[in-house]
């Protein structure tokens, strides 16, 4: 990374909102005719973007909401308004109470292993080693593929008689377990899968925030006679709080919208047991159910969660320590 | 003493690189593994222990999935999308970028706000609406005998907007040297002369980086157009590849494995060479933006 790295997203964000320092060019003649005036341009400028959005973005965001309060027919597309029957429905069903606590399991898991693992892999490849921008190129490759692609290549190798995975757990002695068709192993499949695939851009970002911190801190920590923990402990780890807490706050939304790889694999089940939030969402609205009002009443829970989501990150990052700039 | 800390070091070199060398082979194998079971016949696929590179690779599995789903449109497909969606966003961002950047107007942050807070709306709440818009709504909008369904507009047009690129570049426009863009108004250059002559030429590298992240984007899109097409015709190749895969009974992996490489393989080649690069935009959200 040439560039040193910037704080957080979220915070320059909050500072990009409120910079107006930096003054607009103005050409505009006095006696320019209208399509030469700044405020034509500028409606000008603005117009495919701002109504694409509102198009397809805002606009649906609210018919989303109204959808959420209403039972479709499909047969004639009329819509009857139900009142809050649909999130009543959906709160009190066991399968939604399973799907949230999948949702947590699948995003907390992937969480710890994603950040954990990509810290690992950064403070490994941040060491004066022969390839490893090699190495940082492989471990990165993955983050790139097509999930649907990649979720059908991991079911061969999951394959518990004939797998790659089975084989190598024959080396230790251990019978593969029937995985995308048991229950218990399907979401761990799914995990293992989804931490595979982002695994390198969290260590790429950790890599980025590690050859920012400045040397001689570690310089001075050694002089203090910190040992190798300790100066980890007391260096980098708060150095790299702003990029973890970025990491945390984008592998959580991340996880939150995360759908090719459980529907290629294991299309939500076995008997559920893959069934995310997301994947509920879209099963309700385009699966057998067919059930719009439920579909939208689960998305407006999903995006409650991220909204949540987003809000502690801007709060947190505006409290924030600057650390380089 | 010096000695022992020297035998230290050389142990810490000697676990590092073994833990590179498990790091590249638990991230390059599942790829490795795609492309030797694209060459098993059915018999070698089917035995255990299973060999890691086939006796006699069956290269006639890359033809029967080529046949077996239609890949040649799958990729036309793919290609058109990409290719729209991307200088769709492209244009889009960059003209709403120079807006917010330059112009002087009231509430000029008012309307970042706004192109901000569609960065807060997931697509999964805009899905259901955006395909009832293109199945009833279109129809009667413009009293057509036929919907939107199954067609590149459909496909395209909810992905052609871009806030999250309006936010990168007006970054990178912000942080341009205010004299350059100075000189050219002394020059009586007027905005879409700067814009062309003078703003892109110098934020190329963060508007290439947002092509680049759009473009990875498109090519690996998957929920919309899966909701949105419903024939082999229009399918891209991330939903039409699924085809060939049954998640039920014996698999012809062989067959499977070559097409998932027909989709993955173009990626992996781009990536060889442009690496540094990709990795740099990709990033790029989260370190500069």
């Amino acid at each position: 990374m040439a560039e040193a790295v910037a704080p957080a997203a979220g915070q320059s964000q909050a500072s990009a909102l409120v910079s107006t320092d930096y003054g607009a060019l103005t050409w505009e003649r006095p006696k320019a005719p209208f399509w030469q005036k700044d405020w034509f341009l500028f409606i000008l400028f603005m117009f495919p973007n701002l109504f694409l959005l509102t198009l397809f973005t805002f606009k649906p965001a609210v018919q989303n909401l109204f959808i959420s309060f209403q039972r479709v027919n499909l047969l004639n597309s009329k819509s009857r308004w139900i009142g809050l029957d649909n999130y009543k429905y959906i709160f009190n069903h066991p399968t939604f109470q399973q799907v949230l606590w999948n949702t947590l399991y699948f995003t907390a898991a992937t969480l710890v292993g994603v950040l954990v693992l990509g810290l690992l892999v950064a403070l490994l490849l941040n060491q004066k080693l022969r390839f490893r921008d090699g190495a940082r190129a492989v471990v990165f490759a993955p983050y790139l593929l097509s999930g649907a692609a990649i979720g059908i290549v991991w079911a061969y190798i999951f394959d518990p008689r004939f797998g790659l995975l089975a084989q190598i757990l024959g080396w230790v002695g251990i019978s593969s377990p029937n995985w995308l068709n048991d229950p218990n192993w399907a979401m761990p499949a799914i995990i293992i899968v989804y931490v595979w695939k982002n695994l390198g851009f969290a260590a790429t970002i950790f890599l980025a925030g590690l050859q920012a911190i400045p040397q001689d801190l570690y310089e001075a920590a050694k002089l203090d006679g910190a040992n190798a923990w300790w100066r980890f402990r007391s260096v980098t780890l708060p150095m790299l709080s702003p990029i973890s807490f970025f990491l945390l706050v984008t592998t959580v939304l991340g996880t939150f919208q995360a759908f090719d790889i459980q529907r290629v694999m294991t299309q939500g089940g076995p008997a559920y047991a893959t069934t995310t939030l997301v994947y509920y969402v879209y099963d309700q609205g385009f699966g057998n159910a067919a059930n719009y009002g439920r579909s939208a009443a689960a998305a407006m829970t999903l995006f409650a969660a991220m909204l949540t989501i987003t809000i502690i990150q801007f709060r947190a990052s505006r409290n924030q320590v600057h650390y380089d700039g | 003493m010096a000695s022992s800390t020297k035998t230290q070091d050389a142990i810490g070199k000697g676990a590092a690189y073994g833990a590179m060398a498990l790091l590249i082979l638990i991230i390059g194998i599942p790829m490795f593994w795609m492309l030797s079971g694209s060459l098993k016949s059915y018999a070698e696929i089917y035995t255990f222990p299973p060999e890691w590179i086939p006796s006699n690779p069956k290269w006639s599995n890359y033809r029967d999935a080529w046949n077996a789903v239609p890949f040649g449109r799958f990729y036309i497909n793919t290609i058109i999308i990409t290719a729209f969606g991307m200088s769709a966003q492209l244009i889009c961002g960059v003209l709403c970028a120079y807006a917010l950047s330059f112009f002087n107007v009231p509430f000029r942050n008012g309307w970042m706000i706004v192109i901000l807070a569609a960065l807060m709306i997931p697509n999964e709440i805009t899905i259901l609406p955006n395909f009832l818009f293109f199945g009833n709504t279109v129809r009667d909008l413009f009293g057509l005998d036929h919907n939107w369904i199954n067609t590149y507009q459909a496909m395209i047009l909810p992905g052609a907007a871009t806030a999250f690129g309006t936010f990168l570049m007006r970054q990178g426009f912000m942080g341009l040297p205010r004299d350059v863009l100075d000189a050219a108004k002394m020059d009586g250059a007027g905005h879409l002369r700067t814009l062309w002559d003078v703003v892109l030429p110098m934020a190329k590298p963060i508007v290439v980086t947002f092509a680049i992240i759009s473009a990875v984007n498109k090519w690996n899109d998957y929920l919309w157009p899966l909701i949105v097409t419903n024939t082999n015709e229009m399918r891209p190749l991330t939903v039409g590849l699924t085809f060939l895969f049954d998640n039920e009974g014996n698999n012809e992996w062989g067959m499977i494995m070559a097409g998932t490489a027909f989709v993955v393989v173009p990626l992996i080649l781009v990536f060889i060479l442009a690496q540094r690069f990709i990795i740099e935009g990709l990033t790029a959200g989260a370190t500069k933006g």
